[in-house]
């Protein structure tokens, strides 16, 4: 006896019609439109996931769960995932590092401190509900250890411990019988530096000092209201071995630059991981046209592109929101921009296309963007 | 009607300069106002009616798959006339305003969103959006000032043409998606051999007729064919729910501009004009309709045309909210807030429409020769017209 079955190709070919007739029966809208309506996690719709849990961590930090859309295809410890929120019914993306490692139930989390006057960060941690809906990218970012293991040095502070957190917990899952170690951590040596303002201020504490207790790691806590602010020349004595160990830092730009600093000079290796855009020059602002959605705005010398067209309710693409991921190019067709970070000019005349950066770069004079 | 400049009359007489820049600040601060205000309330809104349109035009066309059993044709015909009324009005007129690109959601934007409408959105918003909202009013700039078919002010020359105008008028009602989209097309400027084989032409051309190709389908092929036995009862329910749509955005749309009471402007008029003139030219170039919540819902809240025209990007909920104080600013400023209800606003409109179609005087020349058959018609335009002076706002 024979079966037959409808050959792959034919398969596609039928499905390809199934849609193409779904489609003639909503335009202009899509499918998928309607669909969205009662299952907006569902596999082919744009990323999305619901927040399950909001979970205080202190008194200005939250854990929040989430339970991603069935196309979230995982990540590695250290990495972020971007977030679209809706805070007061305006649409914000930023980065979170996600704080465990691949889960059995399929949630993700991260762990947001609320920084002073921040839109999303207090929306986060003191008004987010389970329930709510949020936009989600893929997980991105190089922030992450190598597999084959090695001697490491972590140096946090403040919220950026929550990348470190991710990959400790990932090496050693915290069991009802306390701290395990597994024979894929066998080959790393971790020490971390932690730096916080005060104590009662450090986010993930306990869990470094659970680790620390089992032996799976060796924590170094600096308190700057006990300790004074850490001098990263200190490092050589709070770990002898410095030399041997690559070392990840994640934390505010003084921090950083002067370990880079520090480290370029001994040529250690060092990786690091930033929250946000440190802005160093400023100048005189412009009127900046988005020729696409037909939009003027009058942006100052010292708000990133991005902000501006975003203020003024263009759809402007955007990642990271701090110069890393390149998420947010777009021709600079004429005119002069102003990179925070370092002064640098760029300039376009009439007909040229100069890719920029939106998030890190200011009007410098007058500009037209492709948008 | 007459454009306001050349009143013996002239409404706005008594403002001076400085008061009319006055109004306008006092107007832009409205305006900041609730932009300021602006948030996850404003988002709730809009959000919720898409999802009820788009639940209930799910609903309607389920229903319709039996609409041979005349109880589901009616109840889906009424359905689905209300889901493509909110779909045009109170959503995709005002999405494609921008009134809600604040939210930055890619879905919910001007620059995303097509509506259910012949007319592509990008061609309506350019007609719409920069034409109409810039040159309100203005004799020979606004095209919207009967569409370049009518004549709809005494200062448009007549034309024999305009004595079939309240014919026109009415078959452009029941095919008012199409009007708008040869409008927005400038067909009747186009269609001249000069300009119709222009490659920027042919591409509008094209799009139009891509956007009627799939509404002719989803429409008049693909639900009725879905329906099985009903095929040609959803044929005409969906038939039906078009002109529903047709009649009443067109209704709602007439009486905006059309009524009494509202003011025309010269081409010359606007040369150099202030935010001031301009705040002012869009107070009195429109008219409300007063009615139930509903019934704004219905309108796009074009209810509050007065309101729109000031702040055509603000979200469409807040303009009821902030109606008593424009009307209070209207009195202070010894202005005429024109609003009226629908029935009583359609039928001024009408009147102007069969008014106009005649010459200048025509009426009062007949009346005055005591001509016996046209005596009534005359009485009847005029009575018409009469009753619908421009209301007062309650003090
Ligand atoms: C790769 C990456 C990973 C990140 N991971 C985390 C994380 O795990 N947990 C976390 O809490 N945050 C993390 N951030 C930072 C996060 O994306 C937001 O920048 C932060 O939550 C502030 O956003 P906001 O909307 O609350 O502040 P905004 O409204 O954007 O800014 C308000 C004010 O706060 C200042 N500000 C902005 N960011 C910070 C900051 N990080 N610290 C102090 N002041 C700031 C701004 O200069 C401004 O003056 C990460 C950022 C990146 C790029
Ligand atoms: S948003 Fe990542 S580089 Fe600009």
């Amino acid at each position: 006896m024979t079966t037959t079955y409808p050959s792959p190709r034919r398969a596609a070919t039928l499905r390809a019609r199934a849609v193409r007739f779904a489609e003639m029966a909503t335009t202009p809208l899509l499918p998928a439109d309607y669909l969205d309506l009662v299952a907006p996690l569902r596999s082919g719709a744009p990323l999305r996931g619901r927040i399950e849990e909001v979970v205080a961590e202190t008194a200005d930090a939250a854990t929040i769960v989430i339970r991603p859309g069935a196309d979230w295809a995982g990540h590695v410890p250290g990495q972020y995932v971007r977030i679209g929120v809706d805070v007061d019914g305006v649409r914000q993306w930023r980065a979170y590092s996600l704080t465990h490692g691949p889960r059995a139930d399929g949630r993700i989390s991260v762990t947001v401190k609320a920084v002073p006057d921040g839109k999303v960060s207090n929306h986060l941690v003191h008004r987010a509900r389970p329930g709510t809906l949020v936009h989600l990218e893929q997980a991105a970012g190089d922030f992450v250890l190598p597999t084959e293991g090695g001697k490491f040095l972590f140096v946090t502070a403040g919220s950026g411990v929550t990348p470190v957190i991710g990959m400790l917990r990932n090496l050693f899952p915290v069991a009802d019988s306390g701290a395990v170690r597994l024979a894929r951590s066998e080959p790393y040596d971790i020490v971390v530096v932690h730096v916080a303002p005060s104590e009662p201020h450090s986010i993930f504490l306990a869990n470094l000092r659970q680790l620390d207790g089992a032996g799976l790691i060796r924590l170094v806590a600096r308190y700057d209201d006990q300790h004074g602010v850490l001098d990263v020349e200190d490092l050589a004595d709070l770990v002898p071995d410095l030399s041997e160990r690559t070392t990840f830092a994640c934390g505010p730009a003084g921090l950083l630059d002067a370990l880079q600093q520090h480290h370029d000079g001994r040529g250690l290796p060092l990786l690091t991981e930033q929250f946000r855009l440190t802005t160093l020059v400023t100048g005189e602002g412009g009127t900046v046209t988005f020729t696409a959605a037909d939009t003027v705005v009058e942006a100052s010398g010292d708000t990133p592109l991005l902000t501006a067209g975003e203020e003024a309710g263009v759809l402007m693409p955007s990642g990271c929101r701090m110069g890393i991921c390149f998420g947010c190019v777009v021709p600079l067709r004429e005119g002069t921009v102003r990179d925070l970070r370092s002064g640098d000019i760029t300039t376009a005349v009439e007909g040229d296309g100069v890719n920029i950066q939106t998030c890190i770069n200011a009007a410098a004079g007058d500009c037209r963007i492709d948008l | 009607m007459t454009v306001l400049q050349k009143k013996t009359e002239s409404p706005v007489a008594h403002l001076t300069a400085e008061d009319i820049e006055n109004l306008g600040r006092e107007l832009d601060a409205i305006r900041a106002e609730v932009i300021a205000d602006r948030g996850e309330r404003d988002a709730a809104y809009i959000r919720r009616v898409i999802d009820v349109q788009r639940k209930l035009e799910l609903g309607s066309r389920a229903v319709l798959l039996v609409s041979l059993f005349p109880p589901a044709w009616i109840a889906g015909t009424i359905g689905l006339s209300i889901a493509k009324i909110l779909d045009n009005m109170e959503i995709g007129h005002n999405i494609m305003h921008g009134q809600w690109d604040w939210m930055r959601d890619p879905k919910i934007h001007s620059t995303t969103w097509e509506w259910d409408n012949v007319s592509p959105a990008a061609q309506w918003k350019h007609s719409h959006n920069e034409l109409h909202h810039t040159y309100t009013n203005v004799v020979g700039k606004d095209n919207d000032l009967g569409y370049g078919i009518m004549r709809v002010d005494e200062d448009q020359r007549w034309h024999p043409f305009y004595l079939g105008q309240p014919v026109w008028n009415f078959i452009n009602a029941c095919f008012f998606e199409y009007g708008i989209a040869a409008y927005d097309l400038e067909l009747g400027k186009n269609l001249r051999k000069s300009r119709r084989s222009r490659p920027e032409f042919k591409a509008r051309y094209k799009q139009v007729l891509g956007k009627i190709r799939n509404q002719v389908t989803k429409d008049y092929v693909v639900h009725p064919l879905l329906s099985g036995p009903s095929f040609a009862s959803t044929m005409s329910a969906n038939f039906t729910a078009n002109i529903v749509r047709n009649l009443w955005t067109h209704s709602v749309i007439m009486c905006g501009h059309f009524p009494n009471g509202v003011e025309t402007f010269e081409r010359r008029s606007i040369e150099g004009e202030t935010r001031g003139e301009w705040y002012l030219r869009q107070m009195l170039g429109s008219a409300n309709i007063s009615g139930s919540k509903a019934m704004h819902l219905m309108t796009g809240n074009l209810s509050f045309q007065i309101e729109h025209h000031l702040y055509p990007d603000l979200p469409s909920n807040r303009y009821a909210e902030i109606a008593p104080r424009i009307q209070e600013i209207f009195e202070r400023y010894g202005l005429t807030y024109t609003q009226g209800p629908l029935p009583k606003q359609v039928a001024s409109a009408w009147a102007k429409i069969v008014r106009l179609s005649f010459p200048n005087g025509f009426f009062d020349q007949v009346a005055g020769a005591g001509a016996p058959v046209v005596a009534p018609v005359v009485s009847l335009v005029r009575r018409t017209a009469d009753r619908a002076e421009p209301a007062r706002p309650a003090a």
